[in-house]
């Protein structure tokens, strides 16, 4: 006997202003299946994905769950129908508790009124049936870290009876440890019966998780595959339709370390202590940790958004005293951060307006050689866009990076620090960028790059610096082994 | 510090409890008494207009939306009482029923223009609010209707120094903590403010919940056009809207700790942010500040306490310090 897929979706075609983004994709999922949907940014994925959970409706094509046929307009009916989605960016109300958070929309009452108590209990079952027994239904979603928060998401989607639960990134906010947290959760799902359809950029996650992997570029449908059938080799390459070499660059011919761009020296705040870093000209050093370890700290004390209360910092020899971004700004440190969305980008705003953003809050003189030079930037970058006049919120996840970088290029800084830059890119956008740093370096920045994949430091650092609990754990040599790291990131000594 | 520990409500009614020993102090050390029948009176008359536009206003601000309107529907409301009863005890309740009904329409325009049409709250509820004013100074030059002397006693009477009026605007505000706490609606509201993307998502019908904070607003209003009603025995527009009551809702319910930005707060926090205004103008009257000191004076104290909210939300939410300023490892767990 053969169950009908559980989802079966033929010939989707989609269009935002007339620009296609998908066009007729096929994409079938059986009962207890893990489906990967990987492609590169702009591929189509997210849109699938929505038009998945009702946020979008398609322009043509049949949806079928279960062998029925459904079409819907709004998230409550594919939520009604068995598709739980939990979207890259965190749908999570602050203010409400977990218990509050989960059942959203669907309070248990009793006599018309909510059941507070009801809605505790099912929490709890529900959590200890996910295996995670140490989550208080009644606390606050904005106390919760993010791997937490996380779980909260996937409870929320279990709870509302799906068969089949959309994960879009749902490791991008997480660090390398963290992810082992995740992988129960979805062997635990599929053991249930549960389908997942997961899209991610992590290809090893892709091959350590899922049965099958169907690939998209450009909005449409290149193959679907068993992943036991292909290689990470050939998946990079239906990706990006192209082969890419060697996943690091190489240095580019010319880099030399110079002088001592940026040093900071006993630095700390109420998140970090004892920090003492230095990053030379023409140096790349990465900042390793895990979630919550005070990457993101040093990064925002450097920059003067949380100063450093002790300790000094030096630019270029220079100590200064950084009490807040245009200091930092001022002193030449430039700081590309986490969250581009919120914090990065004005995204109702041009590609233009962006990228001139930072010259014209500081520059003292608006000097029209240095307005020129934007545009070079950004076509340096290879930035793919209508054109400057573009509002960046229509650019895929990578451009939109680059806009962010090219704005701080174009104020010329001696450091700039780069937090979490590949965040969401795709594999093709991510390996431009790795080549951007490189030339960062190779024009004699000092370059101070954090990220939550290993992997990267170890490819691109020339040192790094590893972080446990708001300290320097220890320092490794480039091309240290994953081991290494996260021996000293999880607090212990390397073998 | 550990006021920071205190949750905002418990804040704001110590906070009202030091106004009130403050303005205690002040007024006796001027040779009054604040706590004499005749200043309690004043005081909890005070409360019950200001407190009933709060009440609604609540609701819509819980929800990331805004309502300008008030002092106009209330003025409406007044206006459809007196001319519906005119002056006969036996259509006190139809006049009640057809304000509430006219109130609640107004409150659904302003629903639909802010939830349908996707208007900015604050332009949306402004233009009503207008096209109300205009209406009422062209066809009412002056008082009209006459309110039966059974309804001015909802103006007039009180048990022991606490007016009618009040004790109704107290259990109307019970009702609404109960309402916030207790059906999906109320509770949907923290959710449609907090982030209506991710209330939408869950299945939160977004629309009818800012629909119904509307529409409720405008019925609040509706209320306290009945009161305006039942104190002047007939229907008085501009007495109503002159008074900008609108802006005194608004600052009661901010000092009563609900973000402007919608999704936290609450009617617990807005009755201690009417009580707080009343006993400041209480206060001020007793001591006869002159009215622009008065004016001058109730800003700062708006200002600065919306301030000291905007401190304890600045504080990085739930990051503990894990070092002390010392450099000694406070804390090394992460919470």
């Amino acid at each position: 006997m053969s169950q009908a897929p559980v989802l079966a979706m033929r010939g989707i075609d989609k269009s935002f202003l007339g620009v296609p983004v998908l066009r007729s994709v096929d994409l079938v999922i059986e009962p207890g299946e893990v489906h990967a949907v990987v492609g590169e940014n702009g591929a189509g994925k997210s849109t699938l994905m929505k038009i998945l959970a009702g946020v979008h409706t398609a322009d043509a094509g049949t949806i079928e769950l279960g062998g029925r046929a459904v079409s819907f307009t709004h998230p409550l009916q594919a939520q009604h129908a068995g598709v739980a989605t939990v979207f890259q960016e965190f749908n999570l109300l602050p203010e409400l508790s977990v218990a509050e958070n989960i059942h959203l929309g669907r309070e248990p009452r009793r006599r018309g009124l909510i059941d507070r108590r009801a809605m505790a209990e099912r929490t709890a079952a529900l959590l200890s049936d996910l295996g995670v027994d140490d989550l208080a239904p009644a606390a606050k979603a904005k106390t919760l870290s993010v791997p937490r928060q996380q779980i909260v998401e996937i409870a929320k989607a279990m709870s509302q009876g799906a068969d089949l639960i959309c994960m879009d990134e749902p490791t991008a906010a997480l660090a390398d440890a963290e992810v082992e947290l995740l992988y129960r959760l979805v062997e635990r799902l599929r053991d249930k019966g549960v389908s997942v359809l997961y899209v991610s950029h992590r290809l090893r996650e892709i091959f350590d998780l899922c049965d099958r992997i169907t690939v998209l570029k450009d909005g449409e449908r290149v193959t679907t595959v068993d992943t036991a059938d292909i290689t990470p080799d050939e998946l990079v390459t239906a990706m990006v339709g192209r082969r890419i070499e060697a996943v690091f660059p190489e240095p580019l011919p010319g880099t030399e370390t110079g002088e001592v761009r940026l040093a900071v020296t006993g630095g700390g705040n109420a998140q970090i202590d004892g920090i003492d870093l230095e990053v030379r000209a023409g140096e790349i050093v990465g900042l390793a940790g895990l979630q919550g370890s005070g990457r993101t700290e040093i990064a925002e004390a450097v920059f003067g958004i949380e100063p450093f209360t002790r300790g000094t910092v030096a630019v270029d020899g220079e100590t200064r005293r950084i009490t807040g971004p245009r200091k930092a700004i001022a002193a030449g440190i430039a700081l590309v951060t986490e969250d581009r969305k919120a914090q990065g980008l004005a995204l109702n705003q041009s590609v233009g307006a962006n990228a001139r953003m930072v010259l014209d809050a500081n520059a003292r003189v608006h000097s029209r050689a240095r307005l020129a030079r934007i545009s070079g930037i950004l076509s340096s970058l290879d930035l793919v866009s209508r054109g400057e006049d573009q509002e960046v919120q229509y650019l895929s996840g990578g451009n939109q990076q680059k806009v962010v970088v090219a704005k701080w290029l174009a104020a010329e800084p001696g450091v700039i620090v780069l937090d979490e830059p590949t965040r969401g890119i795709d594999v093709g956008a991510k390996h431009k960028l790795y080549a951007v740093i490189r030339s960062l370096a190779a024009e004699g920045l000092a370059v101070l790059l954090i990220t939550s994949e290993l992997i990267e430091v170890i490819g691109l650092a020339d040192r790094i610096v590893v972080l446990h609990d708001g300290r320097i754990a220890g320092e490794l040599p480039g091309g240290a082994t994953e081991q290494q790291v996260m021996a000293y990131a999880t607090g212990r000594s390397p073998a | 510090m550990s006021l920071r520990r205190l949750d905002t409500t418990a804040l704001i009614y110590l906070a009202l409890a030091g106004v009130v020993a403050i303005g205690g102090i002040a007024v006796a050390i001027d040779g009054g008494n604040l706590f004499s029948t005749a200043n309690l009176v004043d005081m909890f008359t005070r409360t019950s207009l200001t407190g009933f536009l709060a009440l609604g206003m609540t609701l819509v601000i819980l929800c990331r939306s805004l309502d300008l309107s008030v002092g106009y529907t209330a003025a409406l409301a007044s206006m459809v009482a007196a001319t519906t009863m005119d002056g006969d005890p036996n259509r006190i309740v139809l006049g009640a029923l057809a304000a509430l009904l006219v109130a609640g329409l107004v409150g659904a325009a302003n629903g639909a223009i802010v939830s349908f049409l996707g208007v900015n709250p604050f332009i949306a509820t402004l233009g009503v609010g207008l096209i109300i004013k205009g209406y009422l100074d062209t066809e009412y030059k002056g008082p009209a209707g006459l309110v039966p002397t059974a309804f001015q006693q909802f103006g007039y009477s009180r048990i022991a120094f606490v007016p009618v009026s009040t004790l109704v605007m107290l259990a109307l505000a019970a009702a609404g903590i109960w309402f916030l706490r207790s059906t999906r609606t109320g509770h949907h509201m923290y959710a449609v403010g907090g982030n209506i993307d991710v209330a939408r998502m869950s299945g939160v019908r977004t629309k009818s919940t800012l629909m119904t904070a509307h529409i409720l607003c405008g019925m609040f209003a509706g209320v306290a056009g009945l009161l305006l009603a039942a104190r002047f025995g007939t229907g008085s527009a501009t007495e109503a809207y002159s008074n900008l009551y609108e802006l005194d809702a608004i600052a009661a319910v901010v000092l009563g700790g609900t973000l402007l930005l919608g999704g936290r707060g609450g009617i617990a926090g807005t009755v201690a942010g009417v009580l707080i205004l009343a006993v400041l103008d209480t206060v001020f009257n007793v001591m006869q500040i002159n009215p622009f000191a008065k004016d001058v004076l109730r800003g700062a104290i708006i200002i600065t306490a919306v301030a000291i909210y905007a401190r304890r939300q600045l504080s990085r939410t739930a990051r503990r310090p894990r070092f002390a300023a010392a450099g000694t490892a406070a804390d090394t767990g992460r919470p």
